[in-house]
């Protein structure tokens, strides 16, 4: 692990200078499923004379590549929302975004509102909004119909039978279960430690309950779907596919709100195809993309009417999984201000650790 | 003109090993080392200091992490050890030709697939609906399913398996140095079959058994996906929370100092194993 | 065997038989060696010779037939059990010890006291001539020592038997020479039963008191160096035993003791009858005669008394001092080999000189074939 990074920042170094003379080379570094083998045909054909590179990974692992070569070796990234303003202030990895040179009237107002609310930095804005999403909870309702809220995988009636992502989701979702904000927290680290050490109590307490903390879609998968597990916190696109294969598995945005995110687009502090950047944003606005998008990412575009643009079979496990109410209630990650990512880490550490059960 | 040709031609042949030593594995270790002790006092703003170790000494959760790292690693040794002796014995002593390259083969069929496949493997046999669990069903012996993943023997299982290799290639190289009369002179000369295990055989293989307790060792402490694939809720292990102060935390110094914190405890724990058996590198690992 | 008055016999055999699947190695030996004698198997390589040896250690278990050490047979006891001690043909000193542990490895194992070990190792060290070398680790040893230490090692423990496998198979010339003699007088020193295997007929011949000529399983004869060079049973041990001319040729008639021959280059020899098959006229028959017996006198001298004298041409001189050799081409064709004595002086014999051979019928050993 440890040279890991080092490694990689060698090899992105090296990469960068191979790439350096054909600016004509996107390389995009983005989601799994997010950049679908049928949308970079359509582009390359379009633009004969860009070819798309990407590389797959997660927010995390994103922040930590651009920050390995101070923002060198991609052209464009996509974490989500709440990712961008921090790595911004410490490490400064993107570059401003002309505006000017993107479809922004094609995009839906709530979002590209919370977009640009989120990432203006000194007057600049740094992202726009792509895909969106939320992370809530997910059950088997034939064997767990009173699921509704966070705090219900640690009721004693599913013990051994739910699960969760040990990651900085359950945090929040946890202390909004608690009854507190822990966005509006933020403003006062002292108070969000504090609030922070009264979740991990609470999940500690909550870790006999819980079967195995998931990884990633797969496992999780596997574990709803053989019964296992009747409930567990989960990103909605994994829940709507294995809706999919069994109707009684629903998403349940819980009863203090959905988390929601945003996946954005950023253009990396050294990126050098910001043309064909802009390019691939504006052309994964037209909706006939948009549909191509949706049913690889299984999230909904942030362009009015999205919902409308995803396939069929995801379009019925959203409307079974959300009321309008939902819509109403839906809570977006707010920006992490430097240093949290640092606090939730080591609180994470901690119930990790603890030999709860 | 000769002279300084063949000059040339070992300076050619050796460059690629020097930049591989310099540029992979001695600069990012500087860098590691440089990293950890760089403190972060403000964003974008750093200090020279060894906050990043004190931090380590002082949070109980990070030692005892390492700690438990440690022994779980020497009883994954232990195990490999004892497994992997008779197989390479057998291997090297006992087996035909034909039947020692199909064995090897079979050692090495684990690593024919990569980490992240062989722990699923390993998932699909000792989950509670996997393999294992609905034989026992179906067998009778269980009304309902039994767990036997997400614990630390799991991990154990995993991990024994993805390093017997290593451990079994250097005892066959030097039990196969060994020839089969100073077994025979062994009891020959009195001894019965403890003593010339104990005696002989053993003491023989020693260089081989600390070469391979050594490289499991270090591959083991160093592993990252079967220990969390397999791993339950508590079964946390050091590489980690290298990763999560890497990746999640974003804190780069905390993880160098964990990272050189991990080089030197195992490095620490093989200093005392080859103290103990009275072996050096040199006629251990770098012999093999 | 051939000293029927010694009534306690170290080492006994009685119709040891050894098959591998459908092989037999070893084909129902039997013979009994008396306390305190140098006894060597001799026979080429894959004669069953090590099977033999192997039998006798305990690792190999006989497929038929009895062995027995002082009277006792040890058939079903372990190679650990046996006071049976073996020099390995490599030695087989364990390299992870040095010479102090070599030897107390066995003494440890039969339960010697920690303070007798000390006494008895240095005790033995001092036997074998080489007192300071306890703290030595084996790869310090030069071969000749590690070859004492390996017999040490054995001799510790007081065997009843000691068993060397060709040891000096893997020494230079000069120094098997040197420890042929050495091991003759570490037998005699420690008066123990060594049961010697070689190829080597050389190595046999000098050490030992017994030598049994093995072939293809089965033992040719037994008997002193002297008889079994003078007085070979079987063509076999008459062609591995020294060396010879050797003919084969066919038997034309009988004349008192002599018996005269045709050999198939056409020389017309008389020899005497050997080994026990009757041989008449049109019998095949084999024939050998050693070098040292033919005299070579120059065409132009008398030649001595003999049964037989060949005329022919010296094809080659191989001079080794006094065993010295001329390789002689009867008009016949082939080649007999004759030992000469040269000087260095002008009368010495060289090629192309014309000669005559003489030798005696009795010098004549004939087989039937």
């Amino acid at each position: 692990m440890k040279s890991h990074a080092l490694a990689a920042a060698v090899a992105l170094t090296a990469t960068g200078l191979a790439t350096a003379g054909s600016a004509e080379t996107l390389r995009l570094l983005t989601w799994g499923s997010y950049a679908p083998d049928a949308l970079i045909e359509k582009f390359e054909e379009m633009y004969p004379d860009i070819e798309v590179e990407v590389t797959y990974s997660n927010n995390e692992e994103m922040i930590a590549k651009l920050r390995a070569t101070g923002g060198a070796g991609f052209d464009l990234a996509q974490p989500s929302h709440d990712r961008i303003y921090a790595p911004q202030i410490e490490y400064e990895i993107y570059k401003p975004l002309d505006l000017t040179k993107i479809n922004t009237g094609a995009m839906s107002k709530v979002h590209l509102d919370a977009v640009l609310e989120n990432t203006t930095i000194d007057g600049e804005v740094y992202a726009v909004p792509h895909q969106w999403g939320t992370s809530g909870l997910m059950a088997n309702t034939s064997l767990a119909p009173d699921v509704s809220g966070w705090g219900d995988l640690c009721d004693s009636q599913y013990a051994g039978k739910t699960s969760m992502r040990l990651r900085r989701t359950i945090l929040l979702g946890t202390a909004f279960a608690m009854g507190e904000d822990p966005f509006a927290a933020y403003a006062d680290l002292d108070a969000y430690q504090d609030l922070l050490d009264r979740v991990a109590d609470e999940l500690i307490e909550c870790k006999a309950n819980i079967k195995a903390y998931w990884q990633g879609g797969d496992d999780l998968s596997a574990m709803m779907l053989s019964g296992e597990i009747v409930a567990s916190e989960t990103w909605d696109s994994t829940a709507y596919k294995l809706y999919n294969e069994n109707p009684d598995i629903v998403f349940i945005p819980p009863e203090t709100g959905a988390l929601t995110w945003i996946d954005t687009f950023v253009i990396p502090a050294k990126g050098q195809a910001d043309d064909a950047a802009y390019k691939w944003i504006n052309f994964v606005l037209d909706p006939e993309n948009i549909k191509i998008m949706s049913a690889s990412t299984g999230a909904i575009a942030a362009v009015p009417g999205g919902t409308e643009l995803l396939p069929e079979d995801k379009r019925a496990a959203v409307s079974a999984a959300f009321s309008d109410e939902d819509i109403e209630n839906l809570k977006f990650f707010a920006n992490i201000p430097p240093g949290v990512e640092d606090m939730e880490g080591k609180t994470l550490e901690k119930i990790k650790a603890a030999t709860g059960g | 003109m000769s002279r300084d040709a063949r000059r040339l031609s070992l300076i050619l042949l050796f460059a690629p090993f020097a930049l591989w030593i310099l540029l992979l594995i001695a600069l990012p270790h500087l860098g590691i080392l440089a990293l950890s002790m760089r403190e972060k006092v403000a964003p974008r703003v750093y200090e020279f200091g060894f906050g990043n170790y004190a931090e380590f000494i002082t949070e109980p959760i990070y030692w005892n992490t390492l700690l438990r790292t440690g022994s779980m690693s020497l009883l994954v040794t232990f195990l490999a050890l004892i497994i992997g002796f008779p197989i390479a014995y057998y291997i090297a002593k006992i087996a035909g030709k034909r039947a020692r390259g199909a064995l090897f083969l079979m050692c090495l069929i684990p690593l024919w697939v990569s980490d992240l496949i062989r722990a699923f493997g390993w998932i699909l046999l000792l989950r509670e609906s996997g393999v294992i669990s609905r034989s026992l069903q179906w067998m009778g012996l269980t009304q309902s399913g039994i767990e036997f993943l997400y614990n630390d023997a799991a991990v154990i299982v995993g991990l024994v398996y993805t390093v017997i290799l290593f451990m079994i290639v250097p005892l066959v190289s030097t039990l196969d140095g060994m020839g089969d009369d100073m077994i025979e002179a062994g009891y020959n000369l009195g001894g019965n079959s403890l003593t010339v295990l104990r005696r002989i055989i053993v003491p023989y293989a020693m260089p081989g058994i600390v070469a391979g307790c050594i490289v499991v060792f270090m591959m083991t402490a160093g592993s990252y996906l079967t220990p969390i694939l397999l791993g339950g809720k508590n079964s946390s292990w050091f590489t980690e929370q290298i990763y999560n102060q890497f990746i999640s935390r974003f804190n780069w110094e905390g993880g160098a100092a964990f990272g050189v914190l991990l080089l030197l405890f195992t490095s620490g724990v093989v200093w005392i194993g080859l103290r103990l058996s009275g072996q050096s590198l040199a006629n251990t690992v770098a012999r093999s | 065997m051939t000293d029927q008055t010694t009534a306690a016999f170290d080492l006994d055999c009685e119709g040891v038989t050894k098959n591998f699947g459908t092989f037999r190695a070893v084909d129902g030996v039997s013979f009994s060696i008396p306390t305190g004698t140098f006894f060597s198997i001799l026979g080429p390589s894959g004669c069953g010779k090590t099977t033999l040896m192997r039998m006798i250690a305990g690792f190999e278990e006989p497929s038929a037939g009895d062995i027995r050490i002082k009277g006792k047979s040890v058939l079903s006891v372990p190679p650990n059990k046996r006071n049976v001690k073996m020099v390995f043909q490599h030695l087989a000193l364990f390299p992870m010890m040095d010479v102090h542990d070599n030897i107390a490895y066995g003494l440890r194992c039969a339960g010697v006291p920690k303070a007798e070990i000390g006494a008895r190792v240095a005790d033995v060290l001092e036997r074998v001539a080489l007192p300071d070398l306890a703290r030595r680790q084996i790869h310090q040893l030069s071969g000749g020592q590690k070859q004492r230490i390996a017999i040490a090692r054995c001799m510790a423990l007081n065997p009843d038997v000691l068993l060397l496998d060709e040891p000096l198979g893997a020494l230079d010339l000069k120094l098997r020479e040197a420890m042929k003699i050495e091991l003759k007088l570490l037998q005699h020193q420690f008066d123990t039963t060594f049961v010697y295997i070689t190829h080597d007929q050389s190595e046999a011949l000098v050490m030992s008191d017994y030598v049994a000529v093995m072939n293809a399983g089965r033992f040719e004869q037994i008997g002193r160096p002297e008889e079994l060079y003078h007085a070979p049973a079987t063509a076999f041990v008459a062609g591995f035993v020294g060396d010879s001319n050797r003919w084969s040729g066919t038997a034309r008639g009988t004349e008192g003791e002599t018996v005269h021959i045709e050999t198939e280059t056409g020389l017309a020899l008389g020899g005497s009858p050997r080994g026990t098959a009757p041989i008449a006229a049109g019998t095949a028959v084999e024939v050998f005669v050693r070098p040292e017996f033919i005299t070579v006198t120059r065409a132009t001298e008398p030649a001595p008394e003999a049964a037989n004298h060949h005329d022919g041409t010296i094809d080659s001189v191989l001079f080794n001092g006094a065993n010295s050799r001329v390789l002689v081409r009867p008009p016949a064709g082939g080649l007999i080999e004759a030992d000469v004595t040269l000087t260095g002086g002008t009368s010495d014999l060289r090629a192309g000189d014309a000669v005559r051979l003489s030798w005696d019928a009795a010098q004549t050993m004939v087989f039937a074939a």
